[in-house]
């Protein structure tokens, strides 16, 4: 315990680096995952060959991969390098938004037929159809899944750490190198990256419950601070991860 | 892309019916649902179309509102094409700007509601006015307000549609079709998804818009007391085609054919 | 500097050889995944045990895979290979998720069956395994599928505790030859190449199974 008190603004400012390319990445995951998923429910062809093209090939390629490929080969091929947070933050964003990607599309085809007859109805245009009624709508069915791909980007970025970036497992990585405490280092880290977990899980609670107090459909149980700890109900099969 | 030979202008004009299909046809793969249709309704008439389920009667609202696009034929609102537009002095099928701006003039009430959960009443009933005709917020917000007094559910404007049954649901979506102020209103078996202690209320409110406005109506219902109270017309279906038309005192205390007598017979015990 | 096609041609062996230890890796550390997932989601039936096996496993589903694999390869004894403490802990670390799955396709048997089991006296055995299960896991399949390709996907981590696999013949031989460009895009395009057609298969999978 000692070890880890003596050493916790180590493991606090790996800990910020490693919470910062989260949340960069998941921002840049976010937008991608926008605005290709609404590429994929378009009528348009090529759009929607675009969306196709893009999940396809970032679901395919791991992050790690995808990283290193910007850390090492662009140099090679261009005359620039490449920051290596930016190409974690890039690596990871491509790879998550096209996981998220797919979420959105799926979430906007599940928006109920007869909703977009009643926009028909209403003579709404495209934009406004989409903005008022299927975003909204289909917001609330994205976010359990959005919070399980936080997780995921949250826990991947610890791959920063292979191309010396100084991240909570970098941290964990030179401690141990340090002081030859093997155990003592990795708790540490380990039980840091629980906590932003949790803390991540809690928020994306906190969003669910408003998006689904906005739909009028908030069960009565699933109310105080006790439902937010509680593990997530058993959302779609294998929902976390594709 | 079929192209017909009506020349522009020989639709009907001003003065002339407000809707007319002409030669409709429509087919869900090999299945026809509307046979070479023709029928017209006149400004402010109310049309009530009976018939057995399956036979077209619903399909010719969702063709009106642009839900589905017709097979074969020209669907014609107020003198201008709704299917179709005109193109080189020929009419195309049209498209989705088109058809815009034509089915403006036309409201529709779902037998399911279909009010948005994502927002609250008053939100469902200005969305379309403010967002579609650009009418100002504030008059669209005492327009709500106006329309909800109508249909009796003042109290309700800041509710959530969950949280209203669905009789008040379907009252506030009459409301909402209203508020665009459509010159055409169709309503879908607009009580065939309630309860029955609750279908009274809602014929009330279309009872009130009937004597106090001139909205040209088509109604699918099965309320046959109702479609005698307000219809000047009754069109009676079966298998896609118009098998009997007339006053609702003759199609109800008279039918002619045996058909239609069947199916009175059928929904009136 | 640009693609050199000789150079590409020189190192595909060396590509190819990890290929097979990633594959290898992927496929042992699945069915470990497969069964420990369904062991746990067994045991998170019974009472006591079953609130500590959950709370060990949102732990391990909260944690990067990359330091569990660290941190276990700087334990383990030294005779322990590199790989083995790879597919333990890839297998390990999966099983927490395939767990979730085998529980939602246990949940989602209908309650009928469970009563119709108890109607017929069925001993519990022949209960789980005659007609639970069977149901449970057939309407999982795409899931579990989902979660292989995942795994794939995931090997790559293994290099930081220098297994053998492709990444890791990718790395050395770009810090061999100070050449990153061809054999990063290779191993890209050999994950693509894996990961595409199992996606299009899995769709089948779902097509198929989702109906049921």
């Amino acid at each position: 315990m000692d070890f880890f008190i003596d050493r916790l603004p180590l493991y606090l400012s790996g800990a910020g680096t490693t919470l910062v390319i989260t949340l960069l990445g998941a921002a840049l995951a976010f937008v991608l995952a926008m605005v290709v998923g609404m590429l994929g429910t378009l009528r348009n062809r090529a759009a929607r060959a675009v969306a196709t093209g893009y999940t396809e090939t970032f679901r395919g390629v791991a992050a790690l991969v995808l990283m290193y490929w910007m850390a090492f080969a662009i140099p090679q091929l261009t005359p620039y390098e490449i920051d290596p947070v930016f190409a974690a933050v890039l690596a990871l964003g491509l790879n998550v938004g096209a996981y998220g990607a797919e979420v959105v599309r799926a979430a906007i085809n599940a928006v109920p037929r007869a909703q977009i007859e009643a926009t028909i109805a209403l003579n709404m245009s495209w934009w406004r159809r989409t903005r008022s009624v299927v975003l909204p709508q289909a917001w609330a069915q994205m976010l359990p899944t959005f919070g399980n791909l936080v997780i995921e980007l949250m826990k991947a970025t610890a791959i920063v750490s292979l191309i010396g970036v100084a991240d909570l497992t970098r941290v964990a990585q030179e401690q141990r190198a340090a002081t030859g405490e093997t155990i003592a280092a990795f708790t540490g880290a380990l039980v840091v990256y629980f906590v932003i977990a949790q803390l991540l899980i809690v928020g994306m609670r906190l969003l669910e419950r408003r998006a689904n107090r906005r739909l009028g459909r908030l069960p009565a149980s699933d109310t105080g601070l006790w439902a937010l700890l509680r593990p997530p109900p058993a959302t779609a099969i294998g929902g976390g991860r594709r | 892309m079929p192209q017909y030979e009506t020349p522009l202008g020989a639709g009907p004009g001003a003065g002339g019916p407000l809707i007319r299909f002409d030669g409709v046809v429509k087919r869900f793969g090999d299945n026809t649902v509307l046979d070479h249709l023709d029928f017209t309704v006149a400004p402010g008439e109310r049309v009530t179309l009976i018939g057995p389920s399956g036979s077209g009667k619903t399909t010719i609202l969702r063709l009106l509102m642009t839900l589905e696009q017709v097979t074969d034929g020209v669907i014609w609102v107020g003198g201008e094409p709704l299917s179709h537009m005109p193109k080189g002095g020929r009419l195309v099928r049209a498209n989705e700007r088109h058809q815009r701006r034509v089915r403006r003039q036309i409201g529709m009430v779902f037998q399911q509601f279909n009010l948005f959960p994502n927002m609250t009443v008053r939100q469902n009933i200005t969305e379309g006015p403010v967002h579609s005709l650009g009418v100002p917020r504030g008059e669209a917000d005492r327009r709500a307000a106006e329309l909800l007094e109508m249909v009796d559910l003042a109290d309700k404007i800041d509710a959530h549609p969950t949280q209203l049954s669905g009789g008040q649901q379907q009252r506030v979506a009459i409301a909402r079709a209203l508020a665009m102020r459509p010159r055409i209103l169709l309503l879908d078996e607009v009580t065939s998804a309630l309860d029955p202690e609750l279908v009274t209320g809602v014929l009330d409110v279309l009872r009130t818009v009937a004597e106090t406005t001139d909205i040209t109506m088509l109604l699918v219902t099965h309320e046959m007391q109702f479609a005698r109270d307000v219809s000047h017309r009754v069109l009676m279906f079966d298998q896609g085609r118009i098998v009997e038309e007339g006053p609702p005192e003759q199609i109800f205390g008279d039918p002619r054919e045996e058909r239609t007598r069947a199916f009175l017979h059928a929904v009136l015990d | 500097m640009t693609w050199d096609w000789e150079f590409t041609g020189k190192i595909i062996p060396d590509l190819l050889d990890g290929l097979v230890v990633t594959v290898q890796a992927t496929l042992l550390g699945y069915v470990l995944a497969l069964v420990l997932g369904l062991a746990v989601a067994l045991a998170r039936r019974v009472p006591v045990l079953g609130t500590a096996v959950f709370a060990v496993m949102e732990f391990i589903r909260c944690t990067p895979l990359l330091v569990q694999l660290v941190f276990v390869f700087y334990l383990a004894p030294s005779y322990v290979s590199a790989f083995t403490v790879g597919v333990a802990v890839l297998g390990v670390h999966y099983a927490a998720y395939t767990a979730e799955v085998y529980r939602s396709g246990i949940e989602g048997v209908p309650p009928g069956q469970w009563e119709a089991c108890r109607a017929l006296s069925l001993p519990p055995h022949r209960t789980w395994g005659a007609v639970v299960l069977p149901q449970a896991i057939r309407r999982v399949i795409p899931a579990l599928g989902n979660y292989l390709i995942a795994m794939f996907k995931d090997t790559p981590l293994l290099f930081a505790i220098t297994v053998g696999e492709l990444m890791y013949q990718a790395s050395r031989i770009g810090g061999v030859y100070f050449r990153y460009l061809e054999a990063m895009t290779l191993v890209g395009l050999f994950f693509l190449l894996v990961s595409v057609p199992s996606a299009v298969l899995i769709r089948r999978l779902e097509r198929r199974y989702a109906a049921v």
